[in-house]
């Protein structure tokens, strides 16, 4: 039973995100429309963004710090860990699960109510081929927008952890700066940003098909956003276990 | 003008529709009636291709709308106007977007026609000078011309209006059904109304397609109502005793007349 419910709601995924790739009626309102999320999606995080990001860094360096106790290790891994930590896991995967939350249940509500609205039946009678223009925007925006904003996270979190050990006289400025210079890896930036795209992607895809086809009243549209955070939420960590799997 | 061929539609074990076989006619009000859980609304849904039938036909013209592909499809629907009993106007957008949106998405008009289309909707359904008003900042019968307004922008050839009247009161309900009934005529479009009010039945049924349990109980026009046999039609129509007796009075003054 649980299978079969799996291989329905998966199939009708697939239909969705099949549909929603289609040539667009008019350019120009794909266009204007995707801008709009990209503002709604990508500015109107920014704050939340920044807010988790500094707090990501300053946890990471308060304990890495205290784990580093009087250890033989250099002082200066501190800056070394929380800028490898931030850019490999903490951004990408912190910020997405916090954005499925903000951004995903957002969509899902957004679209939910359309349909209940009968918003999508009237564009559908219009003959706008709703799949694609509501789908759509959403993802291309998510998928440009939600890279950055890990970018952005990644460095507020190395700033985080220089506020809570530098600033206080753990370690030094030149020592966290040290550390953060010392065995660089390009590859861990390219693996954030893949992390962040196919999040940004899933996070989006699976809100908006929650959205898309509920059924009922407020109750399902409130279950509707639930579930859209909690099956982001899950297949984010699955997808963060599979990249880290093929890209490490 | 629309058709449907033994039109069939079910819903797991529940059949709603069995077998409609009728037309709806270009130039006038065509309206489906009866009573709640007849099948009014999955057969609206069914012309208009929202639900898809469990067998029959119904054609535009000539064309099978189930046979289309998905690109024809959306070209039929973009002469299709639809009025929803919610009137589903766009509620982030003002008026005069919600009336635009049709146009912005499917024509390469200059914002300067736009507006003048826009500016002819609205005097259309006698609502000049509200393009800036949110939907949420005007009454329920403004709301439904404006939904009427936007379901007119692309001159559409069939309209399609669910409970137009639902809500409202009798004054706004006869003034929306002359609107409606005058832009049938105007523009020869086919319009199919599903409604509940008798109102509408006596005053624009210039085709009533009677639904009883799924299945077409009686079809004519305003002016065999009174005088037909069907006690289907009877029962919905003059369903209190009020009403019977003003049937009984309206009879015997016509046949004393005779």
């Amino acid at each position: 039973m649980v299978v079969t419910n799996m291989l329905f709601h998966l199939g009708r995924y697939v239909t969705l995100l099949r549909d929603s790739i289609s040539r667009p009626e008019k350019f120009s309102m794909y266009y204007k429309e995707t801008m709009r999320q990209m503002d709604a999606i990508g500015v109107g995080s920014v704050f939340i963004v920044l807010l988790i990001s500094v707090f990501i860094g300053m946890v990471t360096a308060v304990q890495f710090a205290d784990q580093l106790g009087d250890s033989f290790v250099p002082s200066y891994y501190i800056g070394y860990i929380v800028r490898d930590i931030t850019i490999i896991e903490m951004a990408p995967t912190i910020t997405c699960l916090v954005l499925a939350g903000k951004v995903g249940s957002n969509l899902a509500a957004e679209i939910g109510g359309m349909r209940q609205k009968e918003h999508i039946d009237a564009m559908e009678i219009m003959g706008v081929n709703t799949a694609a223009y509501l789908i759509l925007p959403k993802i291309i925006a998510a998928v440009v927008v939600i890279p950055m904003l890990v970018a952005i996270s990644a460095f507020v979190s190395i700033i985080g952890g220089y506020l809570s050990t530098v600033v206080p006289g753990t370690i030094s400025h030149t020592e966290y700066v040290l550390g953060l210079r010392s065995f660089f890896v390009p590859r861990y930036v390219f693996m954030m940003f893949v992390k962040a795209a196919v999040f940004a992607f899933l996070l989006t895809s699976i809100s908006c098909y929650m959205g898309y086809h509920v059924k009922g009243g407020s109750i399902e549209l409130g279950e509707a956003s639930t579930s859209a955070v909690v099956v982001s939420d899950v297949l984010i960590l699955v997808f963060d276990f599979l990249i880290a799997l093929v890209l490490t | 003008m629309i058709r449907t061929e033994n039109l069939e539609k079910s819903f797991g074990e529940n059949h709603v529709l069995k077998g409609v076989s009728t037309e709806f006619y270009s130039g006038k009000p065509n309206l489906i009636i009866g009573s709640s859980g007849a099948g009014k609304t999955v057969l609206l849904k069914l012309l208009i291709g929202l639900f898809e039938p469990t067998d029959g036909k119904v054609y535009y013209d000539d064309t099978d709308l189930f046979s289309l592909s998905d690109e024809a499809l959306r070209q039929i629907r973009m002469k299709v106007g639809m009025l929803f009993q919610g009137n589903a106007l766009f509620d982030s957008m003002s008026v005069g977007e919600n009336i635009r949106f049709p146009m912005d998405m499917f024509t390469n008009k200059t914002a300067a026609e736009k507006e003048k289309r826009v500016d002819e909707c609205l005097e259309m359904v006698n609502m000049e000078g509200i393009n800036e008003r949110f939907p949420s900042e005007v009454s329920g019968g403004m709301q439904k011309r404006v939904g009427i307004a936007r379901a007119m922008v692309l001159e559409p050839k069939y309209l399609f209006c669910d409970e137009p009247n639902s809500g409202l009161d009798p004054q706004t309900s006869i003034l929306i059904d002359e609107l409606i009934c005058d832009l049938t005529n105007r523009n020869n479009i086919t319009t199919v109304i599903n409604t509940h009010d008798m109102n509408s039945v006596m005053g624009i049924g210039d085709n009533i397609v009677l639904l009883k349990d799924g299945q077409l109980a009686w079809q004519g026009d305003k002016t065999q109502v009174l005088e037909s046999d069907s006690e289907v039609l009877q029962d919905f129509i003059f369903a209190s005793p009020f009403l019977r007796r003003l049937r009984e009075d309206a009879l015997k003054t016509r046949h004393a007349q005779e």
